[in-house]
């Protein structure tokens, strides 16, 4: 993976000297709460309902067993002895100390590791596929456009008080599993005809309040132009995004406004203006960071056989391990999903264990997925059945992957100022009652996820069911919502954002709907046709009305019905600078 | 205009971290235009009448700085109006003069605080006048807070991988 040279570590090691001495003016009162508060966003800190939360980034999901232990020293020397994965591949320290942050900042720095731009409106972490560089389907590794990308973007100059946060995911596979069609800029990595290397660019997908699936506005841009052209879609996005109203703020506000043919234009000729600068990527740069994601020294592995006579290792194999570009060797999915364990939340000594296990079962490198669970990229076939024995015992091997129980879910509120409802208790509730593990393999791939607000860190929009907590008069309610999909072969590989089914529930009422969801899919489906393709071959109807012929809703509303109650809150009102 | 300061002298911190009071003041885009030279026009006010050699100009965020191409070489000062320190605007606009090719001092004023001192200077403001509460030493410092950058900007036009500056560090 890539190490820091002399600049990388110069760059981290200034910005904690500049953030302590931004929390040391605070402290004095020589900045404000409201000239503090995006400055320390910038360094991913957030004030939280009961502490401050740190988010630290994971570069396109990518850590170092080395890493993964300091992760696991800080969650026990600064947090309460755990930490939380997010839908962005980072983490999330949920208890620090404000006056303890510059520390954790340095340790941080001591593991080529930092928390800049995890928050406020600058470009965010890069987002990649899980499995870069060792999936079959990989048309071109994306680690080092992601990683050059990263660099780019740290501290650009002009683009660090965008009108709102921005996004970018870039994928190298066949299959989209990082969900580039609900970014601010998706980059899927190509072939022209001639076999020139290039970018497909999508811009203003994204989830929140106004779910937007990305339009293509560049069929193919040539690789050594990427970053020219981020910058030119960035130039017209600061210019002419609007800033009047943080919730109409995001790209695709404006793409919308303008016109994808219209927006497209702005962009082209930003770039014709500026093609062939100082930007342009060199074929040296490009080889220099490539060399950093260089395959590890695969031995000469056997495609043996697994043992099948036990049910529960073949149920865990079928769930957890994913096929591998290199004969012999498989990627392996440790679920963060146990039933009664919030999803995406590690222990330290989890932490610790996994980073031993991905240096006895691989070259000590794990990946954060988007999906909140962690991947051993490289373990040999014939040890498989070794490690599933450990993973068991630490916890981590749930045999639940891509299943209902695989729940991506924010961490509500329990824990985030800006949720109008909890996510966690209600993902243990759905858990607790789908615990047949029998009747969760028969189900097949769903896709559930709960946000505890609009915001949609939890990513509802394009769960196959999705969740999103709203506020009714200070009460806490869910709308449920089905068909969505993020792209992903799971998803049928659509763009879709889901439908809302009607009126909302109480929180003890949605594990019911959900099983009605799931009831109605099991007498409509057509032999092993998975969930989101019945969804889509029959419509949302016989799920909506099987749902409400059997529950009715606590409290109905017209306006929430429609979609219309899902507007800001007061908690969010109150929070809007804090917002994610 | 709100936060537009209009005839007044304020403390004037340049690029290289020197105080001076070479202040120009700023006139309001609904103030009559005064007689003296040494201020900075609205940008219409300055289109919309004979430039005086002398004259400045100053831009609110959403004016289009390609208007002023045929003045570029000539009028002294341009400054770029912040309203508000987090409408990061301004940043583009100074990128877009200066790569019209304006080489003289370009200016910050509005809502200049010391935590953005770095950036604006990167993307090529010469000159800023801070808000006025804002402490002279720390704002000195923030002008060097970083001593490289990965991406090229005004100050250093290519990227530091093009200039000899990314040496592998033994780990």
């Amino acid at each position: 993976m890539y190490r820091y040279d002399c600049l990388d570590r110069l760059l981290v090691d200034q910005r904690v000297a500049e953030y302590r001495d931004q929390l040391r003016r605070y402290q004095a009162g020589a900045l404000s709460e409201d000239e503090f508060r995006p400055l320390r966003l910038r360094n991913g800190l957030y004030m939280q309902r009961h502490a401050p939360m740190l988010r630290v980034a994971i570069p396109y999901g990518l850590l170092s067993a080395v890493q993964l232990r300091r992760l696991a020293y800080i969650a026990r020397r600064y947090d309460r002895g755990y930490g939380h994965f997010t839908t962005r591949q980072n983490i999330q320290f949920n208890w620090v100390r404000l006056e303890e942050t510059g520390d954790i900042l340095a340790a941080l720095a001591e593991v080529e590791m930092h928390a800049i731009q995890t928050s406020g409106n600058c470009v965010r972490n890069i987002t990649s596929d899980e499995f870069a560089g060792i999936a079959p389907d990989e048309l071109v590794d994306p680690r080092a456009f992601a990683e050059i990308l990263r660099q780019w973007s740290t501290f650009h100059p002009e683009f660090n008080w965008l009108p709102r946060k921005f996004k970018i995911a870039i994928n190298g596979a066949r299959e989209d599993r990082a969900a580039t069609a609900f970014h601010d800029i998706g980059l899927q990595l190509v072939h022209a005809p001639d076999g020139a290397l290039g970018f497909r660019v999508l811009v203003g997908g994204g989830m929140g309040r106004t779910p937007m699936v990305g339009s293509v506005i560049r069929d193919f841009l040539p690789w050594r132009h990427f970053l020219t052209y981020v910058e030119s879609i960035l130039r017209v996005y600061n210019l002419h995004g609007r800033r009047d109203n943080i919730f109409k703020a995001r790209i695709k506000i404006l793409v919308r406004a303008l016109g994808v043919v219209q927006f497209a234009r702005q962009v082209e000729a930003e770039f014709a203006a500026t093609i062939d600068g100082p930007a342009t990527l060199t074929d040296e740069e490009l080889a220099r960071v490539q060399a950093s994601f260089a395959p590890p020294a695969y031995g000469q592995a056997e495609e043996t056989a697994l043992p099948v006579a036990e049910p529960a290792f073949a149920r865990w194999v079928s769930r957890s391990v994913k096929p591998h570009r290199v004969p012999g060797y498989r990627a392996v999915v440790l679920s963060l999903k146990p039933t009664g364990v919030a999803p995406g939340d590690v222990t330290d000594a989890q932490l610790d264990r996994v980073a031993d296990l991905s240096e006895r079962y691989g070259f000590g490198q794990v990946r954060v997925s988007h999906e909140q669970n962690l991947i051993l990229p490289d373990v040999r076939v014939d040890r498989l059945h070794a490690l599933w024995c450990e993973a068991k015992g630490a916890g981590l091997a749930t045999p639940n992957i891509g299943l209902l129980t695989d729940i991506i879910a924010c961490p509500g509120g329990d824990f985030c100022s800006l949720a109008n409802a909890k996510s966690i208790p209600l993902a243990q509730a759905i858990q607790r009652r789908f615990d047949d593990l029998d009747y969760l393999h028969d189900l097949g791939e769903i896709d559930l996820n709960i946000s505890g607000c609009m915001n949609s860190c939890g990513h509802h929009h394009v769960g196959h069911i999705g969740i999103l907590g709203v506020d009714k008069d200070g009460d806490e309610w869910y709308q449920v919502s089905i068909g969505g999909a993020d792209g992903s072969a799971a998803s049928g590989g659509r763009n879709v954002i889901g439908r809302i089914i009607g009126p909302s529930f109480a929180q003890e009422q949605v594990p019911d709907v959900v099983a009605r969801l799931i009831e109605t899919y099991v007498d409509l489906r057509h032999d092993a046709e998975p969930f989101i393709d019945t969804v889509e071959r029959v419509g949302p109807t016989p799920f909506k009305e099987n749902v409400y012929r059997h529950i009715e809703p606590a409290q109905r509303s017209g306006r929430e019905a429609a979609g219309v109650n899902a507007g800001a809150s007061a908690a969010q009102r109150k929070h809007q600078h804090e917002l994610t | 205009m709100s936060g537009v300061s209009t005839l007044q002298a304020a403390r004037v911190l340049t690029r290289d971290g020197v105080f001076t009071d070479d202040s120009w003041p700023l006139v309001a885009p609904d103030a009559e235009v005064p007689d003296t030279d040494a201020v900075l026009l609205p940008l219409a006010a300055y289109l919309s009448q004979p430039q005086s050699a002398a004259c400045g100009v100053w831009l609110a965020p959403t004016d289009e700085p390609a208007a002023l191409a045929p003045y570029l070489g000539s009028v002294p000062i341009v400054a770029v109006h912040f309203p508000k320190f987090a409408d990061g605007r301004g940043y583009s606009l100074a990128h877009l003069i200066r790569r019209l090719g304006f080489a003289g001092d370009l200016r910050a004023v509005g809502e200049v605080l010391i935590d953005q001192l770095f950036m604006l200077r990167r993307v090529g403001f010469s000159s800023f006048v801070l808000r006025a509460d804002q402490d002279e030493n720390d704002a000195r410092a923030a002008l060097t807070r970083y001593s490289d950058a990965y991406q090229g900007a005004y100050d250093l036009p290519l990227p530091a991988y093009r200039c000899g500056r990314r040496v592998q560090a033994v780990s």
